[in-house]
């Protein structure tokens, strides 16, 4: 580790604290409905919609029509996707004649894609047309990420009203996030993308002829349209198979700082945006604290891990010096790339611009372990917020079995219902990811797909199903995930992890709504203070991390001790 | 249920529109118009040939030129078609009989000491298109015996060639290695010519 490292990490926590509060006032203003800088632009576009569509702005849903309205709009968004996939040899703009994605790949991708989640089982440039890339992929990038915040801000009105039926419009919410939001960014940051040499095109390729005189095909595409949505939205699906560690999605070191500030900004924003909504801006703060001291902590951790680089190698006559640059990008090094990997996992991005299967145990552990926390780290636009929300809602009812006192969270009072419907959100990670490692670390044809033998082949399986149902997409990729077994239980943990997660947080925003704000008095415990922030770290640590450890003692930290004493597999 | 169905299919078809087509194909036109050199992929020609890209890394196996990083890319390293990174973990004896192939045959070529870390692992692409500047420092000796150039000449060319730090924090020093294998061809300074 060098101060060189530790100021690259430090610069871009900086430039996000310096957007936090513009970005979140902005979509504070965007989602109370009133009109913007871009309604000129998009007002037009917007009434159109509506129009089309039948829906009444003014009209607020309850929070079973709007969460009706929410799964009616992903199976659509599913469908669509499914379809461009499996017809995409006779559809257009399919200059290298791929043939359609097979039915078990294609619901795996579908899935992938309308969940947020993004885990790729395929090698884009080799598997996608231009087509699925951009009327399929990108559109779900897009909305998606605005379904997130859409989720996202029903929970908030929750908290921000008193004693009404209803929780906002899922079809508005869903239209302003992309319109206003995530479209105005992503042009932005994806014409900086294309100054800093990511390409745009709809050349499938160009042939190149070496200094040496052979011939190199160079896989091109609208790269940077793509990528600058797939940081927005916290998606992190690749255009091409290794993700942003390929040079044409993050040429430099500037463009890296670009990709990891455009993931983390958005999701940032929103916790702003929920204290500006529930009119207590020291809240929103306190959940950016929590995340950022996570952020930071975990970031050393695997950068210190890294750095020290891999003693097996180190004993063949490696020089230690650079670290452990295996699956690693000269120009991004140790500290960027441990950078990278933490924002991306305590977000649900997914992208990675290194491969996390060959960091070391600890190093690969970190990223695995940010998940598993429930991805609230700030999470995934809008999931990201419902989630922390969600341990807000334990951590409060914790503090009230400590005193004996009704919990309750900015003068709301918590009641069983909501209890009830936290335990259950936060009961899904585990049995998805545990349920599904277990049983596929027995069946042979599942073990097969394993890339390297020994812990490291736990880890495999255990990350994979964590992704999935975390909704993150980024992977120890030695596992051949493409397999029947491997994308039909994938996608059903990326579905749970979604809609089993989604749906009771959408009903505790109903009950919330319904009740009454009462406001602070004495034996009210404060939710804006350091030690609501330290009982909340503690809540995410114990009750997110620990249900993991064993299954982690068998993996990474196997892996990493065998590592030190050079035992190989 | 129904009355869902209608926002859900025009909403699905109507974003479909404004993202997944006018909004790649308005980023496309205006970055053709504004940077097609970047657009296109930021190509390298020579007398009119396109022999690369700048952000891309090639094969070199020649002694005359300075070499790569290990790729992991198949079915030959450094396919630009299909990136790749090894993917093996660090525990992996497929990764240990790779790494110690490939410092003896750095070994082989003249590299003595400690390899630096970059030589011998593949990157995260496979298409890195860097190198340690000490990676290129231990293949100075190499290249100029191959080229009968003198060590100092060549040492000069690796050092235009490296890229440091951006304001002297942001990135790591490297050398892009066509664009220095590029420049050797172009410095023109053979043996024959200067004795």
């Amino acid at each position: 580790m060098t101060v060189i490292g530790w100021l690259q990490i430090s610069l871009l926590f900086l430039a996000v604290l310096a957007v936090v509060k513009p970005l979140g006032l902005y979509m504070a203003q965007v989602f109370s409905g009133g009109r913007n800088v871009f309604s000129p632009i998009f007002g037009p576009v917007e009434r159109g919609l509506y129009a089309a569509a039948g829906v009444d702005p003014a009209k607020e849903q309850g929070w079973l029509a709007y969460t009706l309205s929410m799964l009616a709009f992903s199976l659509a968004g599913f469908a669509t996707l499914y379809a461009i996939l499996r017809l995409q040899a006779w559809l257009p703009l399919n200059p290298q004649g791929f043939g359609s994605v097979p039915p078990d790949l294609a619901f795996n991708t579908a899935v992938s894609f309308v969940t947020n989640t993004n885990w790729q089982n395929y090698a884009g440039e080799t598997t996608m047309s231009h087509l699925s890339q951009m009327l399929g992929l990108t559109v779900q990038n897009f909305v998606s990420a605005a379904s997130g915040i859409a989720m996202a801000l029903a929970l908030t009105r929750a908290f921000a009203r008193s004693a009404v039926s209803t929780v906002g419009n899922f079809w508005v919410d869903l239209t302003r996030a992309t319109l206003y939001v995530l479209l105005p960014l992503a042009i932005v940051v994806a014409l900086a993308f294309v100054a800093m040499g990511l390409p745009q095109t709809f050349h499938a390729s160009v042939t190149a002829t070496t200094l040496e005189g052979a011939q190199q095909s160079i896989a091109l595409g609208p790269v940077a349209s793509q990528e600058a949505i797939k940081q927005l939205g916290t998606n992190g699906g690749g255009f091409f198979n290794v993700n942003a560690a390929h040079p044409f999605e993050n040429p430099t070191a500037l463009s890296n700082y670009l990709n990891i500030f455009a993931m983390l900004s958005v999701s940032a924003a929103l916790l702003y945006t929920f204290g500006q909504f529930v009119g207590n801006r020291r809240q929103g703060w306190a959940f950016i604290a929590v995340t950022f001291a996570f952020l930071i902590a975990s970031a050393g951790v695997v950068y210190w891990a890294e750095a020290a680089g891999n003693p097996i190698l180190t004993a063949l006559g490696l020089d230690p010096a650079l670290g452990n640059m295996e699956g690693k990008e000269v120009r991004f090094g140790q500290a960027m790339t441990a950078l990278y990997a933490t924002v991306t996992t305590g977000l649900s991005d997914g992208g990675v611009n290194g491969m996390h299967g060959s960091f070391t145990g600890l190093g690969g552990l970190v990223p695995m372990f940010l998940i598993q926390l429930g991805e609230v780290l700030p999470g995934g636009v809008g999931s990201g917020l419902y989630g922390m929300v969600v341990f807000a809602i334990l951590a409060v009812f914790v503090a009230g079995l400590m005193v004996g006192r009704t919990p309750e969270l900015l003068g709301k009072k918590i009641g069983s219902r909501e209890m009830k419907y936290a335990m259950f959100a936060v009961l899904i990670l585990p049995l998805a990811i545990l349920g599904f490692t277990a049983i596929s670390a027995v069946l042979p044809f599942a073990v097969a797909s394993v890339g390297t033998a020994g812990p490291h082949g736990l880890s495999e399986v255990l990350y994979a199903f964590t992704s999935a149902a975390g909704n993150n997409g980024s992977a120890f990729g030695g596992l051949t995930g493409n397999t029947p077994w491997y994308n039909t239980t994938l996608g059903i943990a990326m579905l749970l992890g979604r809609f089993a997660y989604a749906v009771p947080v959408l009903a505790i925003a109903g009950s919330i709504a319904a009740k009454t704000r009462v406001p602070a008095s004495k034996g009210t415990f404060p939710t804006d203070t350091p030690l609501f922030v330290g009982l909340l770290i503690g809540i995410i640590l114990i009750l997110g991390g620990l249900q993991f450890f064993p299954a982690l003692a068998l993996g990474p930290i196997i892996e990493h001790l065998a590592m030190l004493s050079g035992q190989t597999f | 249920m129904f009355n869902q169905l209608r926002p859900a299919l025009v909403l699905t078809l109507g974003l479909t529109a404004i993202t997944g087509l006018a909004y790649p194909l308005v980023i496309t036109g205006t970055a053709q118009a504004l940077m097609p050199a970047e657009a296109n992929g930021s190509l390298i020609r020579k007398d009119g040939v396109v022999i690369g890209s700048a952000l891309i890394g090639q094969s070199f196996a020649s002694e005359k030129y300075f070499w790569p990083r290990p790729s992991a890319t198949g079915p030959e390293p450094y396919n630009a078609s299909a990136s790749s990174g090894s993917n093996l973990g660090t525990t992996s004896f497929k990764l240990k009989d790779r790494v110690a192939a490939d410092i003896d045959r750095l070994r082989a070529a003249g590299l003595a000491g400690e390899i630096p870390a970059d030589a011998g692992t593949a990157s995260g692409s496979g298409l890195d298109p860097h190198i340690s500047p000490e990676f290129a420092r231990d293949q100075i000796a190499r290249v100029a015996k191959a080229r009968g150039l003198s060590e100092a000449d060549v040492r000069g060319i690796v050092e235009r060639a490296t890229q440091g730090r951006l304001f002297g924090v942001i990135g790591e020093p490297r050398v892009n290695v066509l664009e220095l294998n590029l420049a050797l061809d172009g410095s023109r300074t053979s043996a024959s010519s200067r004795r």
